[in-house]
């Protein structure tokens, strides 16, 4: 193990360690500490100069009922939630059977087609605005969910097949042989055998592609306009304006706007690192 | 599950073998790709043709387009007897700053997986805390730093001022505004490759790093010949999102100072979005051109990408 285990060093640098840990942790996240800090401060704090002191009264609820009731944010967060969800599920199918396409068959085009995917997955967005933007307008589809979920489904399959195929790739290839020796089908193959196999690939990538959607703001400024279906990385702008200056408000609306993806991290951790670092170890 | 594609029913045709069961092996990976190469093509490749071919043409996204040939290119790039178009010129030095800085992430996210890794009680704590930053979204991350680098009320100022140095509003400052959003950047960007080399870092050989502390490796001379050559796969991979991170630098640049002040923080992706799509004007010929460049300085980082994995998907065979 490298570093050096800390049950081997000397006594004082075992307990620097231990103060060291928790200060650095509170350094890194000090940005945040101030925000959240922020958004349960009352309004009087603002005028009185009390920036970043303790709150002078505990305003959470009020904060947080005001952005929950006076404002355009539950909107927002549906919105969200109607493209994210839509989302994970469309591209998770698309990439399950693209992965299984180009993880199990050998055929002539097989590495270029699975280098077109990772390839697209690279291209600046800027070069698909223009293009997508308009398709978007004339299939009368701007300004709605599904037009934002057609395009985030199309543009995830790069990177969830390319994840997909590596995982199947790493699957026991004699448990499809013995398969196709018993002749069962090969579409069967797929629904009984390999996909039963990929529940951690499903986990992960669902996590994975909830959190970039959920906080995508680009396509959602292009795409979108207005509360009727921008999500909530769109919306907060609105929100901020709506309450500008008002610090303790557009913090509290910041942190709501965050959260989902947040408890997806906490809850389903394991399988986030997984997904993320796909790769990092051969 | 419904996610099957329209597969004929085949266990019906047993006692004569029909064609498509004859030629399933060969058929079947098409029908298992055809829903995502549509999309994909629909959405991804073609998009891509269409932005050269609009690039070559004058167009408000609503109107005819008119063929106005390389004329965006010579006014962007200042060919003939044209000067370089000014805002074009500060958003490439721009995207050069992110690039170069941006990569300060793999170090610092080494640095503090070396940190982290050890084993005492509450580490699993600390380092999924340290990754936090990843997880919000880059809007969020824009707005927490430009209300931590506000003048009066942002805690930066705060703590300058505890050790005696002046306040700086350093978005309002054309020299400094890019170097801020920059360190915004780099937050998340330090976390995920935290995540990164501490999965590495988990899968080093302990058998190697105990024969080379036998030899009296330590410290500096152990990390560099016996651990970086393992978590090459890890920094390869780190490498690969901090480039593509620092030329889509967009979200950060609109939340936190919208191009300003003066334009000086404008990078390509960003400018391009305010030719094309912006209260300045609607010019979809102008822009596409912009993402044109982009394009290219991408495609030599995709290329040396795409090589490397190609020369790793060579060898697994």
């Amino acid at each position: 193990m490298f570093p050096t285990p800390l049950e081997k060093t000397s006594r004082s640098w075992q307990i620097s360690y231990q103060v060291l840990l928790p200060i650095a942790l509170i350094i890194w996240l000090l940005p945040l500490i101030a925000v959240a800090n922020f958004s349960i401060k009352p309004e009087s704090d603002f005028v009185n100069g009390n920036y970043w002191g303790l709150p002078g009264s505990f305003e959470a609820l009020n904060n947080y009922g005001k952005v929950f009731f006076e404002s355009n944010m539950p909107r927002y967060l549906w919105n969200s939630l109607w493209i994210t969800i839509p989302t994970v599920i469309g591209a998770v199918a698309l990439s399950c059977m693209a992965g299984f396409a180009l993880g199990i068959y050998k055929f002539k085009s097989n590495l270029p087609i699975f280098f077109m995917f990772i390839a697209g997955n690279f291209v600046p967005f800027q070069i698909l605005m223009v293009p997508v933007r308009d398709m978007t307008v004339s299939l009368n589809l701007y300004d709605t969910n599904l037009g934002l979920v057609l395009f985030h489904i199309a543009f995830q399959t790069g990177f969830c097949t390319l994840f997909m195929r590596n995982f199947i790739r790493a699957l026991p290839f004699p448990l499809i042989e013995a398969a196709r020796v018993e002749g069962i089908s090969e579409w069967r193959i797929f629904l009984y055998v390999v996909l039963p196999l990929m529940k951690p690939a499903l986990a992960a990538l669902s996590v994975l592609i909830f959190t970039f959607i959920w906080n995508d703001y680009f396509w959602a400024v292009v795409l979108t306009q207005g509360p009727d279906a921008q999500p909530v990385t769109a919306g907060i702008t609105e929100f901020n304006s709506q309450f500008r200056a008002a610090y303790h408000l557009m913090s509290a609306g910041s942190i709501v706007a965050a959260l989902p993806p947040v408890l997806m991290f906490f809850l389903m951790q394991k399988h986030f690192i997984a997904g993320l670092t796909l790769g990092a170890v051969k | 599950m419904s996610v099957t594609p329209a597969v004929p029913s085949t266990h019906a045709s047993e006692p004569q073998r029909g064609w498509y069961k004859r030629n399933e092996i060969a058929i079947t990976p098409w029908l298992f790709l055809a829903p995502a190469i549509l999309f994909f093509a629909v959405y991804v490749i073609i998009p891509i043709g269409q932005s050269f071919w609009i690039s070559f043409h004058e167009w408000d996204g609503l109107g005819e387009k008119t063929w106005v040939g390389t004329a965006n290119y010579e006014r962007l790039l200042g060919w003939g007897d044209q000067n370089m178009d000014r805002k074009f010129e500060t958003s490439f030095w721009n995207n050069i700053k992110w690039l170069v800085l941006y990569l300060l992430a793999i170090p610092a996210g080494l640095f503090i997986a070396l940190f982290l890794n050890q084993t005492v009680t509450g580490i699993r704590f600390y380092k999924s805390m340290f990754f936090f930053p990843f997880v919000i979204s880059q809007v969020v991350v824009g707005l927490v730093f430009s209300w931590f680098y506000l003048p009066r009320e942002g805690l930066l100022n705060a703590i300058l001022g505890f050790f005696g140095a002046g306040p700086v509003n350093i978005l309002g400052d054309p020299t400094l505004a890019t170097y801020g959003i920059i360190a915004a950047g780099l937050w998340p960007q330090t976390a995920y490759c935290m995540i990164l080399y501490l999965t590495g870092l988990n899968a080093v050989d302990p058998e190697q790093v105990e024969a080379a502390r036998l030899d009296g490796a330590k410290g500096w001379k152990m990390l560099w010949y016996v651990i970086l050559p393992q978590l090459k796969p890890a920094t390869f991979i780190a490498f690969v999102v901090t480039i593509i991170g620092a030329l889509r630098s967009f979200d950060l640049i609109s939340v936190m100072t919208n191009g300003g002040p003066f334009g000086s923080t404008r990078v390509l992706s960003f400018y391009m979005f305010e030719e094309s799509l912006s209260e300045f004007g609607f010019r979809m010929g102008y822009g596409a051109a912009i993402a044109v460049v982009l394009f290219f300085i991408m495609l030599g980082f995709i290329t040396y990408f795409l090589y490397s994995m190609y020369r790793d998907e060579k060898g697994a065979r």
